[in-house]
């Protein structure tokens, strides 16, 4: 028993975690203002995209939050753009509903895609995307709020609450074909107070699949509590990261100095 | 040069195409044997599942055409899989270029493996101007373990092979288009063999 606690506790160590800027876009345009004061256009997300994996972002997810007609057109469009500058991996999410709509955008260059509502509504679309483009593509992202002691999925950006609890659905997810899960807690969203660890923990130890924590960046120490005591595969943010708050360069050097494996 | 990017229905190979451009190269895409046969360079990608890619391969009698070529053939991923003798991944016979099978990762690690890994034990033209430790980026459930053909280590769990080399055969299991400038140096590297 202990050998095999000893050789999980190394590999848990041996993991190389990492760190994922997340870019709000709507109609082609990133949404949340950015202070980089080299981009010539601050609302180009390729621009963006690119000082991001030029400063050592490990992947990037583009979150769509258009509602116009047009909106598939747009986002693919950007996905070939992005593709085309960037050389590190990223995924594509919001609103994305159908196996044709994954389709065009690993097409243009996408490596992944990230679907929420649309899994909640319709759970076989993990199983056909899984079974169409491999899990490593399928990134299912729940949003979670801390209820009378249990943790239920919202929907629509945490506005909608349904009756599943995260656990349960996260176990359901993982079996219908998911490759990845990103975690968002509503709770901590926004708060700059730190990741959700506990439930990340939690996720992580009952799951086999990578976890993504999201919600709650606002220093570098909460990135590496949400590596060890939330056991995270990777963390996601997007203020901290956008305004300058928490330079990548410096996270990553501070988390290395912490013991924690990161890619420099 | 001509460089022809198989296209068989299975991957992402816009992003190889573009990563090609960033180098300065132009890339086609093509399952037309002919084409194939006649390029300088040919990369065989594949992301998805093993046995439906294969299905794919053969219905455009491309899986006799692959290990008959004799120009630098780079397998990318899923690609490299294939080029092996047999995946576990729906009991796929292989098109048998490397000598060793392909199988799952075990239970005691997280499946898939998504991080950027660390290469080493590096061998021969694939690795010119890579130092050992550099980073990769890995995404795949499956492995192929060490052998007397594998150019390349990384460590996941257990040690497997990162790449794989024989004769004019080269395949790597990570993305080296999506590995930032240390796999930009490994492609530019196969592109000037």
């Amino acid at each position: 028993m202990f050998v095999v606690r000893r050789s999980l506790f190394v590999l848990i160590n041996m993991i190389v975690k990492r760190i994922i800027p997340c870019l709000d876009i709507k109609n082609g345009r990133t949404v949340k203002g950015t202070n980089f004061v080299n981009l010539r256009d601050a609302g180009d997300p390729v621009e963006l995209a690119k000082v991001y994996s030029d400063t050592g972002a490990d992947e990037l997810v583009f979150l769509d939050i258009s509602a116009t007609e047009e909106r598939r057109k747009t986002l693919s469009d950007l996905v070939l753009r992005v593709a085309s500058q960037v050389n590190i991996p990223f995924t594509v999410g919001g609103g994305i509903s159908s196996v044709d709509d994954v389709d065009i955008l690993l097409k243009n260059g996408a490596d992944k895609v990230s679907i929420n509502s649309s899994a909640v509504k319709r759970p076989e679309l993990i199983n056909e995307l899984a079974a169409k483009f491999g899990s490593q593509c399928v990134v299912v992202a729940i949003d979670a709020k801390y209820i009378d002691g249990e943790w239920i999925v919202h929907l629509v950006g945490g506005k909608v609450p349904t009756t599943l609890n995260l656990f349960d659905w996260a176990k359901e997810v993982e079996q219908r074909g998911a490759g990845e899960i990103l975690f968002t807690s509503m709770d901590n969203d926004g708060t700059k107070d730190g990741f959700a660890n506990e439930a990340l923990a939690r996720l992580s130890d009952t799951l086999n699949i990578p976890i993504i924590a999201s919600g709650g960046a606002g220093n570098k120490q909460h990135f590496k509590d949400a590596f060890t005591e939330g056991k995270a595969d990777a963390a996601l943010a997007a203020s901290v990261f956008h305004f300058g708050e928490i330079p990548i360069p410096e996270l990553k050097k501070e988390l290395k100095a912490q013991g924690i494996s990161v890619r420099i | 040069m001509k460089i022809v990017i198989i296209d068989y229905g299975a991957g992402n190979i816009q992003s190889i195409k573009f990563a090609i451009e960033r180098l300065g190269f132009t890339a086609t895409l093509s399952d037309n044997p002919e084409e194939i046969r006649n390029a300088d360079k040919v990369i065989f990608p594949g992301v998805g599942e093993a046995s439906s890619a294969m299905r794919k391969l053969k219905e455009s009698g491309l899986d006799s055409l692959i290990p008959e070529l004799q120009q630098p053939v780079l397998g990318i991923c899923l690609g490299m899989q294939l080029m092996c003798n047999y995946s576990e991944e729906g009991d796929t016979e292989g098109l048998k270029i490397f000598d060793v099978d392909v199988v799952r990762f075990r239970e005691s690690v997280k499946i898939p493996q998504i991080q950027w890994n660390s290469i080493t034990s590096l061998k021969g033209p694939l690795f010119e101007n890579v130092e050992n430790n550099e980073f990769i980026y890995m995404v795949h459930s499956y492995y192929a373990p060490v052998t007397d053909e594998t150019i390349a280590v990384c460590e996941y769990g257990i040690p497997y092979g990162a790449a794989f080399a024989k004769a004019n055969f080269y395949g790597t299991q990570f993305h080296p288009e999506k590995s930032s400038s240390t796999g930009a140096q490994i492609l530019k590297n196969f592109l000037e063999l």
